[in-house]
């Protein structure tokens, strides 16, 4: 079995925020970078630094989801259950990298859902796909 | 205050703001759908309102110019780098219509918070910005941030707004007044040319801070997103791609020099003995801290850099680009790679534009060379070529306008007209605004780019310097048509408010670029008529000049005599220069294509082709409608080219 996620190297980053783009057309089919589910951090003027976001898969929203609309997919994803969900943001307090997002037009959190559709579109390999495989139990 | 919003037709965000900044005043209205179908919003809808709505005898630094900033149609919309936002006002350095753009995030952010553009009149009654928040627009006090350098005041505005506002700020130059004043971005991005900075500051508008939550709907977002998409994957592996990121335009310092067109000490020479102490390889090994994209781009042309200079304290920018490079490089003399750059922080925070700054300065240092200027001049200084502390001091002077830093305030036109004994000659400038940094006397198509250029000299508007090398240097004929062509379709861009980078550098064809336009707006429009939409745009802003200047066009289009009168001395282009005979055929050729008269003059015949019946009534009301032409107008102005990558 194979885990999957976005692997990040920042000093590859040039803030381009093509991956925020794509993210928000792909999943919600609108140009809206603000319904994203990864963010690139800038640090100007110093150091003068980019750090893309993106979920590290360490399942702490899991844990602390009262309404069970979070669940771990087969390839390492996890996934949220928008009925479910009811925008209460207790995943968000213990996300540490900060990359689950609300936005005003939706009742529901958005967390990496493993399209890949940001790395296709980095030019520089900021962002790619990390692969682990996994054995699995018999 | 909240204001109401309007929902946008496809590719628009759907409001308009107008703001009286001596009453403070915010009215919002539905974006004029109409406007911007005829003038494809950017530079054209702003050419057409400035047009219409300033009155001719306007002082472009008093209560009844505006300042208006336009996101454009493409802006935002997932088309590579669609990034722009354009800037524009009568212009003080030229007296013309002026705009200038630029890069970032700003232009789609302001977009994302529902407005295509704000048009800004009056005078604000104390130092202020502006304040958009999705729904919330204010003007508000700028007491705490007026004095502040550009690159100083947007982390400052930042912390106390928050990191996700997108900033624009001007700085002390524009302030004071300097007339070739820029506005700031993302920390490092300039919308320089024209003298935009100087009507902002006049305007007592400190700063622009938007944030922005919603989104842009298009027409046809699927065959957008699969349009785009396959333009980005196919050019990931172009062979310009990986230089382009690499050094971004510093790549062509060394281009220009090799090609003996790089300014040299106030253009006096092509050929610059120190390139490799200032080119993109010095620039990525010396100063280089991160690759920088604008919103959307891939090709991240964006250099962050730090510069250390031993006595000073290391400075962040991004930058030395080309221009910057070549003017406040080569033509400065400078010889280390972290010169240019604290000149360009330095430029960058005192906000002004590094090409007419880089130009001034030279003009200055050349002005001193020859003993038109001394050291009783310069408080005790000297203006060496080479000298950073010789160039601070003296944009010091210029900024504070102490002394004969008064004198240059204005550019490099009004400092040769205050200095007098021939100095105009090497006041390298054409309408008041100083060129960019290529040579025109051995790149003649180069030349012309400059004089006939709508805002003053500036390369964007016609690059025509690969094609000189293209087609032969040593010859001026038949380079009008292409310069014709290129006056067309670069500013399309401007107007579309999309970096045009891309289209030359990566082989992506204007179809390509239409077929985005027709996806994002519906227009379903061919690349025909978006040219001659372009040459509308043109040709009003020609218009607009002559009726503000109030003589025949001909005589606002010569470049400096430096041109014609002084051969290259050195380099290989060495003896190499145009005639004053080819620069009068050059124009005639020029006027001839446009369907302009000899005077340069626009007919009549081709103001009404374009629907601009009534810019041709307004020039005959003042004897400057151009005579019908003996065979009539070219039934297609200007002639494709395809512009080849270097």
């Amino acid at each position: 079995m194979e885990i999957k996620r976005i692997k990040v190297v920042s000093s590859k980053c040039t803030g381009c925020r093509l991956c925020m783009q794509i993210c928000a057309i792909s999943h919600h089919e609108e140009i809206n970078p603000r319904k994203t589910r990864l963010k690139i951090e800038a640090h100007f003027p110093e150091p003068g630094v980019y750090k893309p976001r993106v979920c590290t898969q360490c399942g702490k929203c899991l844990e602390v989801c009262p309404e069970n609309a979070i669940y771990r997919r087969e390839d390492g994803a996890f996934i949220v259950i928008p009925e479910k969900c009811t925008n209460c943001g207790e995943c968000i307090a213990v996300c540490k990298p900060g990359v689950i997002f609300q936005h005003r037009d939706l009742d529901y959190v958005l967390i990496c859902d493993n399209c890949f559709k940001c790395t296709e579109l980095c030019n520089t390999g900021a962002i790619t796909i990390h692969t682990r495989v996994v054995k699995e139990d018999k | 205050m909240i204001v109401q919003k309007y929902p946008g037709a496809d590719g628009l965000a759907g409001t308009t703001l107008r703001i009286n900044l001596t009453t403070g005043e915010i009215k919002s209205l539905p974006t004029d759908t109409r406007l911007m179908r005829e003038w494809f919003g950017g530079r054209g809808a702003i050419a057409k309102i400035i047009y219409d709505e300033v009155p001719r005898d306007a002082d472009p630094l008093g209560p009844k110019n505006l300042f208006i900033m336009s996101a454009g149609v493409m802006s935002g919309c997932f088309i590579p780098a669609g990034a722009k936002i354009g800037f524009g006002s009568v212009s003080p350095l030229t007296n013309g219509h002026g705009d200038s753009n630029m890069g970032g995030h700003l232009g789609p952010t302001l977009k994302f918070a529902g407005y295509d553009m704000v048009i800004m009149s009056g005078i604000a009654p104390k130092p202020s910005y502006l304040f958009i928040d999705d729904d919330v627009v204010e003007l508000r006090d700028a007491s705490q941030y007026w004095g502040m350098g550009s690159l100083e005041c947007e982390p400052a505005l930042k912390k106390d707004l928050g990191e996700d506002f997108e900033i624009a700020t001007i700085g002390p130059a524009a302030e004071n007044g300097i007339l070739f004043s820029c506005i700031t971005h993302d920390f490092g991005r300039q919308a320089g040319r024209t003298g935009q900075g100087a009507v902002m500051g006049s305007k007592k508008l400190k700063a622009i801070a938007v944030r922005g939550t919603g989104g842009i709907k298009v027409h046809d977002l699927a065959g957008l997103t699969e349009h785009v998409t396959a333009i980005i994957k196919r050019t990931q592996t172009h062979p310009n791609m990986e230089p382009w990121q690499k050094y971004g335009t510093a790549f062509f310092i060394d281009w220009s020099n090799k090609n003996a067109v790089i300014p040299t000490r106030n253009f006096q020479t092509t050929h610059y003995e120190n390139i490799d102490g200032i080119n993109g390889e010095a620039l990525v090994e010396k100063c280089l801290i991160t690759h920088k994209a604008c919103f959307g781009c891939w090709m991240n042309c964006g250099k962050y850099t730090k510069a250390v200079i031993p006595g000073k304290k290391t400075v962040y920018l991004e930058g030395p680009e080309y221009e910057t490079g070549a003017l406040c490089g080569s033509n400065l003399g400078m010889t280390d790679i972290n010169q240019v750059a604290y000149l360009n922080w330095l430029l960058d925070n005192v906000g002004m534009d590094t090409m007419s700054g880089g130009g001034v300065i030279a003009f200055g240092m050349e002005c001193f060379q020859r003993g038109l200027i001394t050291t009783d001049d310069l408080e005790g200084h000297t203006l060496n070529w080479g000298s950073v502390e010789d160039a601070e001091h003296f944009v010091d002077m210029i900024v504070n306008r102490r002394g004969i830093g008064d004198w240059f305030a204005g550019g490099t036109k009004r400092a040769a007209e205050k200095i007098g004994r021939d100095s105009i000659k090497f006041a390298m400038q054409v309408k008041g605004q100083e060129m960019s940094g290529y040579d025109g006397r051995h790149a003649p198509g180069m030349l012309l780019a400059y004089m006939t250029c709508d805002i003053g000299a500036h390369h964007n508007r016609a690059w025509t310097i690969t094609v000189d090398m293209a087609e032969g240097r040593d010859t001026v004929e038949g380079r009008a048509k292409v310069v014709v062509y290129l006056q067309h379709i670069r500013p399309l861009f401007d107007c579309w408010c999309i970096c045009r980078l891309f289209w030359g550098e990566l082989d992506i064809e204007p179809e390509e670029i239409v077929e985005s336009l027709n996806h994002i707006t519906g227009w379903n429009i061919d690349t025909a008529e978006a040219l001659k939409t372009s040459e509308k745009v043109w040709n009003l802003v020609r218009c607009h000049y002559l009726e503000r200047n109030r003589a025949n066009g001909r005589t606002f289009d010569y470049p400096p005599a430096r041109s014609w009168e002084d051969k290259i001395p050195t380099g290989p282009s060495a003896g190499k220069g145009v005639s004053k005979e080819q620069v009068e055929t050059m124009l005639d050729e020029y006027y001839a294509c446009r369907g302009w008269d000899n005077d340069g003059n626009p007919s009549r015949e081709v103001l009404h082709d374009l629907k601009l019946d009534f810019a041709a009534d307004n020039l005959e009301k003042i004897g400057l409608l151009g005579k019908p032409l003996p065979d009539g107008i070219p039934a297609v102005r200007g002639e494709r080219y395809k512009p080849k990558a270097f």
